[in-house]
């Protein structure tokens, strides 16, 4: 069992509130998965040509700012830090590609939770209410947000094995459920290019769409060639640049509850994690049909 | 009226409140308020009160209900009314996945539609529908009566047993060993009741029944090759 949320702000006025929303959201599915939980966060675009990285370790005292120094030195770019506990968000006056293969050959242990030019994504094993307030996430503005609580069934329960999965920039994946053929679409996707950070099924999934959207398709064609690809049980939220989707297999197995008001959409596992959400006394609510994919973009 | 505000408490308090009564109470009619889309609200109940509750509810709602009569004004989540035994539980809303499920008597009604599987391993209640159902509803079902006034998803009846279905609508797809079979006059006249009942209106000669073609019942040595 995992929990899945996710907020989509469609009047601006909502987003100085959009941490505060999808924190209580996150904690009231705290009993569908008290292992782990993550968020990703749309908020503060980089400047123009400007990429940012979500990046993690386990120890508490690992020099970040020797660390951005000595990437300013390599890369001769300017960056700026900001650390919230074991996470730090750095935005680099650069392109992704180089930081990326600069952080993996020169910073071992060191791990990318996310990147792009405005998705953060923080996640941490122990309690939901926990990792939100170690985050500070109540705290953030945004456009939306992706959370989930885990409840791990197929892989170890560490921080890198939680959601959200982030496989592309700006996009990540988060999975209530089990993927049966993940150990040969892992390979399959291996054979075609892509690398992974974990054994867990759902870094699979995240990997697969990429992979798809990279060849060309559009999110909608990459989420209806899983339901032929992915076999297993799940309900999916992806976080884009622009919006989110969501995605139930075939059987419908997992739950899915989503509602929608003039001012936003939300999704969550279950109906509790919307209970609070100001105006859903009003709003329309309802399951999404299984295999069938539901997307939401900014205008 | 008894108001039970559960709003940031925990729903074991009022279940055990109503599970105390004792069989001859006079605290027969309760209300709910803020229900929040808490799970296991008002199951378990064995006596004959009233309980209205104003919001929607999450999962096994009114579950294992005997002799009370529930009602949600609300839409709810998986499981309402499973494994009812008595009473009449309904739901002004929609309701979620296994409406009702291995329910043995009483009646379950859903006003709105129904998710996936509902009326799923029925042992003997009726569930009533006044919109569509999901895919695999009546899965196993062995006696009682699911009456749909939509539509019905895919496999319906897969695996079917005795019970009775009566759909009005479209039927997406029948599951295996589940038939259209003939609508008798005694098929209309229990129809007829249990729409009364329910309080729906709709013409009992406007729905079309469907059942079990019995063939699963027995090995047959023709499909010694199936398996």
């Amino acid at each position: 069992m995992c929990g899945i949320v996710g907020l989509f702000l469609k009047n601006p006025a909502l987003r100085p509130e959009l941490g505060t929303h999808v924190s209580t959201m996150l904690a009231e599915m705290t009993s569908r998965g008290p292992d782990s939980a993550g968020i990703a966060v749309y908020h503060r675009p980089t400047v123009d040509g400007a990429s940012k990285f979500t990046l993690f370790h386990d120890d508490d005292a690992y020099p970040w700012d020797e660390m951005t120094g000595r990437l300013g030195e390599a890369l001769g770019v300017e960056s700026d830090l900001e650390k919230r506990a074991k996470h730090v968000v750095l935005a680099v006056q650069s392109a992704e590609d180089p930081v990326r293969a600069w952080l993996a050959a020169n910073c071992p242990g060191v791990r990318v939770m996310g990147y792009g030019t405005l998705m953060e994504v923080y996640k941490e094993k122990g309690l939901p209410a926990d990792v939100l307030r170690r985050h500070g996430i109540a705290q953030m503005e945004g456009t939306h947000a992706i959370g989930h609580t885990r409840m791990a069934t197929e892989s170890i329960v560490t921080t890198e094995h939680s959601h959200p999965f982030t496989a592309a920039p700006d996009m990540c994946l988060v999975h209530n459920g089990s993927l049966s053929n993940h150990n040969r679409l892992r390979q399959w996707l291996k054979r075609r290019g892509q690398s992974f950070d974990t054994d867990n099924d759902s870094e699979v999934a995240a990997r697969y769409f990429a992979f798809r959207m990279s060849e060309g398709a559009s999110l909608e064609e990459a989420m209806e060639a899983g339901l032929k690809d992915l076999d297993g049980f799940f309900t999916f939220t992806m976080g884009t640049r622009d919006g989110f989707a969501v995605l139930r297999d075939g059987i419908a197995c997992k739950p899915a509850v989503l509602a929608e008001t003039d001012d936003w959409v939300a999704m969550g596992s279950e109906y509790r994690a919307l209970a609070h959400l100001p105006g859903v006394d009003k709003a329309t609510i309802w399951e999404p049909k299984p295999a069938v994919v539901y997307t939401w973009t900014l205008n | 009226m008894i108001d039970v505000d559960i709003a940031g408490t925990q729903v074991r308090a009022l279940n055990q409140r109503l599970h105390a009564l004792p069989k001859d109470t006079n605290e027969r009619a309760w209300r709910v308020l803020n229900p929040m889309g808490a799970h296991s609200i008002a199951a378990g109940l064995t006596q004959p009160i009233e309980v209205r509750v104003e919001g929607h509810v999450g999962y096994y709602c009114a579950g294992m209900n005997k002799e009370a009569t529930v009602v949600v004004e609300g839409h709810c989540g998986w499981g309402f009314g499973e494994n009812i035994m008595s009473g009449l539980v309904r739901v002004t809303g929609n309701a979620s996945q296994a409406v009702g499920a291995s329910g043995h008597g009483g009646m379950v009604i859903v006003d709105g539609d129904a998710g996936a599987r509902c009326a799923i391993g029925l042992k003997g209640a009726d569930i009533v529908v006044g919109g569509s159902v999901g895919h695999f509803s009546a899965f196993m079902a062995q006696a009682g009566s699911l009456v749909v006034l939509g539509d019905a998803g895919d496999n319906l009846g897969d695996s079917l047993y005795e019970a009775r279905l009566y759909v009005r609508g479209s039927v997406a797809s029948l599951g295996a060993d589940c038939v259209e079979k003939k609508m008798t006059p005694h098929h209309l006249q229990k129809l007829e009741r249990i729409l009364a009942k329910a309080g729906m209106t709709a013409d009992p000669k406007s729905f079309r029944r469907y059942g079990s073609a019995r063939k699963l019942y027995n090995f047959h040595a023709d499909h010694a090759d199936a398996y």
